[in-house]
């Protein structure tokens, strides 16, 4: 679903991602760990190109792009190869200014041309599905975090991505709202939706990861099926990391 | 009542229907035409100076300075008594029109580009990522929340101009203004007329920043986002 290869990105002269490999398979869930800094957010931005890679070659779905330095890829590329996922935001960034139902119902209307009657039916199911049909009318500065988050969730659904992307999505969440939205993104993985999460929740990773990978300086250090990259680590640095998780200081 | 302050009465009250027509028929369509189009020419400014077009940026940005660093009397004396010596002559409503829409529009044109700049890049990351194009991500997200932000700062903008368009008396339109100085040339009682023309430039701007609180209410309850306006 999701191929990348060689990625390189600097910010001028910092060196932020430096050569990754990744693939992520259809129907299974990524989860990105590592310390704070080590790029799993550069990365998962550079899937969906709200940062353009400086090097390398990305493949999201059909649809493959090269990048090299100082060329900037063409806007219509760009395009279709960021509307094939969806991506969910630590912040959630719901446009404040329309209701949790114009919200969702935007991408599909607007980028897709759909038809508001058509749009609004799949936009009402999404939102029964993230728990708050009784929300439609309300504005995003009126719902809870977690709610807020569920509708990010939503309206990164509507338009049907192939990939779902989120970036730390409960790290903003009081403790005790972190639950509900851990449990729609259990169900989309049940589901079957690709989807890739930087997150540090070791409990979903554990539970709904198929593959989590260890993101350290701007390489991955170390991947694996959750068990056995939590239980066997082969890196000091990753047991070290790890440890550092179960045992805040 | 004295001899003096029956004068005075009947002067005010003889004054006051031709300095409210004055009002009526020149302050207020010259505030509002100029404003509409100040509006206008704010906005394609904004956008320009936020574009990647260097040129066009170049030209925006300098037309700003002008505007905004030059007084708008001289502006107007420039449009008016100026131009015709290069051959254009301009009726003294359409001069005012000129100059007092491009002076809305250099400063609506800063207040609008701040209020562009100051909505958060995760609102236009938002925007991309369900897939817009960057017209679409300024046209659907980002302008309708600048605008709102931009509501206060231009109704300032829009009372301040009621008021300056006194300015024009000096271009021999008979706005409000003038018309307080022709009374006073005949009658040599400017304390009460000066007076009587403030009185109504202050019921006029009262009046109007009324409909701004009822506009700035209206987007308030719309949003549900009270406060976060200014
Ligand atoms: N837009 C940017 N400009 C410059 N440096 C950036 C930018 N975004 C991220 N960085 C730098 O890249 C590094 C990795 O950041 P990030 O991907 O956010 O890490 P993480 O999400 O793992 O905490 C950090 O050192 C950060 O300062
Ligand atoms: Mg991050």
């Amino acid at each position: 679903m999701i191929e990348v290869k060689a990625i390189q990105k600097s910010f001028g002269e910092h060196h932020v991602l430096k050569g990754l490999d990744l693939t992520v398979k259809k129907g299974q869930v990524t989860v990105i760990i590592g310390p704070s800094g080590s790029g799993k957010t550069t990365l998962l931005r550079c899937m969906n190109l709200l940062e353009i890679p400086t090097n390398g070659t990305l493949r999201v779905g059909d649809i493959s792009l090269t990048f090299e330095e100082n060329v900037q890829p063409k806007p219509k590329d760009m395009l279709a190869l960021r509307r094939k996922s969806g991506m969910v935001f630590q912040s959630y960034n719901l446009f404040p200014h329309m209701t949790v139902l114009q919200n969702i119902m935007e991408g599909p209307v607007i980028v897709q041309k759909k038809a508001k009657e058509e749009a609004k039916t799949t936009a009402l199911q999404l939102l029964k599905k993230v728990g708050l049909a009784d929300k439609a009318d309300a504005y995003p500065d009126q719902l809870s975090g977690g709610q807020q988050q569920r509708v990010g969730i939503a309206r990164a659904m509507a338009v049907n991505p192939e990939v779902l992307l989120f970036d730390e999505p409960t790290s903003a969440l009081d403790p005790e709202l972190v639950g509900e939205v851990l449990k729609v993104m259990k169900e989309l993985a049940v589901e079957g939706m690709t989807m890739v999460v930087v997150t540090h929740e070791m409990k979903f990773a554990e539970e709904v990861a198929d593959k989590v990978v260890l993101l350290d300086q701007g390489k991955i250090l170390e991947q694996g099926e959750p068990s056995e990259l939590f239980n066997h680590p082969k890196h000091e640095r990753t047991r070290a990391f790890l440890s550092r998780l179960i045992n805040p200081i | 009542m004295s001899d003096h302050t029956e004068r005075l009465y009947h002067i005010f009250i003889e004054s006051f229907l031709p300095l409210l027509k004055a009002g009526v028929a020149f302050t207020i369509p010259l505030t509002l035409v100029s404003f509409a189009i100040g509006l206008v020419i704010a906005f394609v400014t904004a956008l320009v100076r936020i574009s990647p077009v260097g040129p066009l940026r170049g030209i925006a940005r300098f037309y700003v300075w002008i505007f905004r660093g030059t007084p708008l009397i001289v502006q107007l004396f420039i449009i008016f008594y100026g131009l015709p010596s290069i051959g254009l002559t301009l009726p003294p409503f359409t001069a005012g029109v000129i100059g007092f829409s491009l002076s809305v529009g250099a400063y609506g044109s800063e207040i609008i580009r701040a209020a562009i700049l100051s909505i958060s890049q995760g609102q236009w990351e938002a925007a991309y990522s369900i897939g817009m194009t960057k017209r679409q991500a300024l046209r659907r997200i980002i302008v309708p929340q600048a605008l709102r932000v931009s509501v206060p700062p231009l109704s300032n903008s829009f009372i301040s101009l009621i008021k300056d368009t006194s300015l024009a008396a000096s271009i021999t339109v008979t706005e409000m203004f003038q018309k307080a100085q022709e009374i006073t040339a005949r009658y040599y009682e400017p304390m009460l007329l000066y007076c009587e023309v403030a009185l109504i430039y202050l019921v006029f701007s009262t009046v109007l920043s009324h409909f701004q609180n009822r506009l700035e209410h209206y987007f308030d309850s719309k949003s549900a986002k009270k406060g976060s306006l200014l």
